[in-house]
């Protein structure tokens, strides 16, 4: 009697119980995001060690929710930070007020101001998402939109592919990877600093 | 630490029972629905099969407070909304959490003027704060994941008391 319709409804069981999941296991596993997803800036340097900001505000001016602040000064006779008359004395982003919008990565005129594609950046006070020059400038001159280690799975294969490939290749390669390095380590000294 | 070894002192017992309590309320949070904005897209989207809070036992959001001891803020929050913002806060369970999601709830973001709350911080006390505007649902279980860690070690936001007064609300920024 009521057997044509049990298994009407456990063919549809069969059927989804076999599927792929769907499920992504967050944590453990990361998707990669797009390349040109709009994450957390970075602030970047010529290849001579010079800073390519030049504290012109522009990125400020542009930013629509008023995140970013840029003190800028004169660059003094002697060590220099930038190859303009002026640097950014004070470079400060507010990753509360930031809608990620890239209006100030489009104002910049020297492409100091990069976007990644790093997006864990929650935090449990508000001073701790204010994130300082030294938490945004990187160490070495990087190429944009790379991927990070963050973003490859764990296991994940491609990511010695890429190391293997990069240490083969060029110098430029390691300098990406000490970009990566030190981008890592500052947001792990963001959400440290954040917590204490 | 937590509830246990602050009334019977801290010894091997009441601080082991402490972190199964802690691990308990980690492993099952109930959160509240409370969707204010586009946020909360993003917020239904991490409850979907591709995020699927599920994992971390979070997957029933309860429409009472009374039910609910998470609170997600997802969404620009008014100056009209503040007070029952506050009061859905007061009703719920202790203890209580709450994620400021995005970057409305958290600043004001974006909406710098007279009608909305600049910062969901001033009227009750956040644990969490994820940027993003609205932040991707990994961007989300990123903070959940921060707020469980909170939890598990016992770490609080100081709590105020439920009867403050809302005129400091009201009164605005």
């Amino acid at each position: 009697m009521a057997l044509p319709e049990i298994l009407t409804g456990m063919r549809t069981v069969f059927k989804n119980v076999y599927k792929k999941k769907e499920t992504t296991a967050y944590p453990e596993v990361r998707r990669q995001p797009f390349p040109r997803f709009k994450g957390r800036h970075i602030l970047d340097r010529h290849p001579d060690g010079l800073e390519k900001c030049i504290g012109c505000e522009l990125c400020a001016g542009a930013c629509p929710a008023d995140a970013i602040l840029v003190v800028g000064a004169d660059n003094e006779p002697g060590p220099r930070f930038s190859p303009g008359e002026r640097y950014a004395q004070v470079y400060q982003i507010n990753y509360l007020r930031c809608i990620f919008c890239g209006l100030c990565v489009e104002a910049c005129p020297t492409e100091a101001l990069l976007m990644t594609t790093e997006y864990e950046i929650s935090g449990p006070s508000r001073e701790g998402l204010v994130f300082t020059k030294d938490q945004l400038i990187v160490d070495e001159p990087i190429v944009r939109h790379w991927p990070t280690e963050k973003e490859y799975p764990p296991e994940h294969n491609l990511l010695k592919e890429l190391e293997a490939s990069r240490s083969e290749t060029d110098a430029v390669g390691g300098a990406r990877n000490a970009g990566d390095q030190r981008l890592k380590s500052t947001a792990a000294s963001g959400r440290g600093g954040a917590q204490s | 630490m937590g509830g246990v070894s602050d009334t019977l002192g801290a010894n091997f017992v009441t601080t082991k029972l402490d972190r199964l309590v802690n691990w308990s309320r980690r492993s099952s949070l109930w959160p509240m629905t409370f969707g204010l904005a586009c946020c909360a897209i993003e917020m239904i989207g991490t409850t979907m099969p591709r995020h699927d809070l599920a994992r971390f036992g979070m997957e029933a959001f309860r429409s009472s407070p009374r039910q609910a001891d998470l609170m997600i803020v997802s969404g620009r929050v008014s100056q009209k909304m503040a007070p029952v913002l506050r009061q859905i806060y007061d009703q719920m369970t202790e203890p209580k959490w709450v994620i400021s999601m995005g970057a409305c709830a958290s600043s004001g973001g974006v909406f710098n003027n007279y009608a909305l709350v600049q910062g969901v911080d001033q009227i009750v006390p956040v644990d969490i704060y994820v940027p993003g505007c609205p932040p991707r649902p990994e961007m989300l279980i990123d903070g959940i994941m921060l707020l469980h860690e909170r939890i598990l070690s016992g770490d609080y936001t100081a709590k105020r008391v439920a009867d403050e007064p809302l005129d400091a609300v009201s009164a605005g920024v």
